[in-house]
């Protein structure tokens, strides 16, 4: 039992740092565009212009998040 | 299904492979090199046929019995995932903000560190190197087995996708049987690039389209978003290079 549950912990770890890992923005980014993919599911044009901005405005936090900084900048 | 997006799965699908099988290359030679042969390649085998299990075990059932609107926005939630996360370190790399995929580093560094055993069996089976070309091998495979089911799944063409994927594994084995090292030459952060346009892509186009969403033009709209995510890349790395330089070495060091 004990190493069941081990082995579940790490199969678990594994796909959390697969697929969240140091960038827990974009699994959340990712979470909020099915979201807003469901809510405009009646208005293709809204859609279709509203979703890839609000990917593309995620990207640009997540890249700005991951910059490299000199001290005190 | 268009000829387009079916192009574009081809090219995602195939692109996505050869950058991760030419990164598991690069450890199989490795451990090769150090640690003998027989293992290495008894290890990588290992791996390639788990996988392929995987994509058996898990792919089939996805297309038979997961309704496919549901399916469509895992899928495109997984493959946003990635997608995102591919195009952001491409643009933190093409910005100078982190360093570019060096195999020759990746390469050096393995060999270095299973040198450190003094006394290994080149010939014969060894433990160490077994482990691994599998690890190397399991751990980059797994993505590409992911982006295979996805994309596979979401159109109905799991098949066309593992053909892609194993035209991949075949063109990376064979060269690197050819030139029996690392394949340094390959252009991997541009592939990388190409390859996370493409994710994000159809991430957001089968999101949508399993959420209820009918995108202008149907499965025509893939191109538009490509042409989008690229675009995007481009004006970000730009704007990264120019309004927020990285630091210099001795900047960051102080």
């Amino acid at each position: 039992m004990k190493t069941f549950g081990r082995l579940l912990r790490a199969f678990g770890l594994f796909w959390w740092d697969f697929l969240v890992g140091d960038t827990p923005e974009l699994a959340l980014a990712t979470a909020a565009l099915v979201g807003l993919a469901f809510l405009l599911a009646g208005n293709r044009v809204v859609a279709a212009i509203l979703l890839p901005l609000v990917a593309a405005g995620f990207l640009l936090a997540s890249t700005y998040r991951g910059r490299k900084r000199a001290p005190g900048r | 299904m268009h000829t387009s997006s079916t192009l574009v799965l081809v090219i995602a699908v195939f692109g996505a492979s050869l950058v991760e099988m030419v990164e598991a290359l690069t450890i199989v030679v490795a451990a090769g090199v150090s640690r003998g042969w027989r293992s290495a390649f008894l290890g990588a085998g290992a791996a390639a046929l788990v996988l392929g299990v995987l994509v058996g075990a898990l792919g089939v059932p996805l297309v038979r019995y997961v309704p496919i609107d549901t399916l469509r926005v895992v899928v495109g939630a997984l493959l946003l995932v990635l997608g995102l996360g591919w195009l952001r370190k491409a643009i933190l790399r093409s910005s100078g903000h982190k360093a570019q995929h060096d195999e020759d580093e990746i390469y050096a560094e393995t060999v270095a560190e299973l040198d450190e055993d003094e006394g290994v069996p080149r010939r014969g089976y060894d433990g160490v190197g077994f482990a691994v070309a599998f690890k190397g091998v399991f751990l980059e495979g797994t993505e590409v087995v992911l982006i295979v089911i996805s994309l596979g799944a979401a159109q109905h063409r799991l098949g066309l996708a593992a053909v892609a994927a194993a035209a991949a594994l075949v063109l990376v084995a064979i060269v690197g049987l050819i030139v029996a090292r690392q394949l340094s030459e390959v252009p991997e952060n541009t592939i990388k690039t190409v390859v996370g346009v493409m994710l994000c892509s159809f991430g957001l186009f089968w999101t949508g389209e399993g959420a209820g969403v009918a995108w202008p033009g149907e499965d025509l709209f893939i191109p538009v978003l490509v042409a989008y995510f690229a675009v995007v890349y481009f004006a970000f790395a730009a704007f990264m290079r120019t309004r927020l330089p990285a630091p210099l070495p001795e900047e960051a060091a102080a």
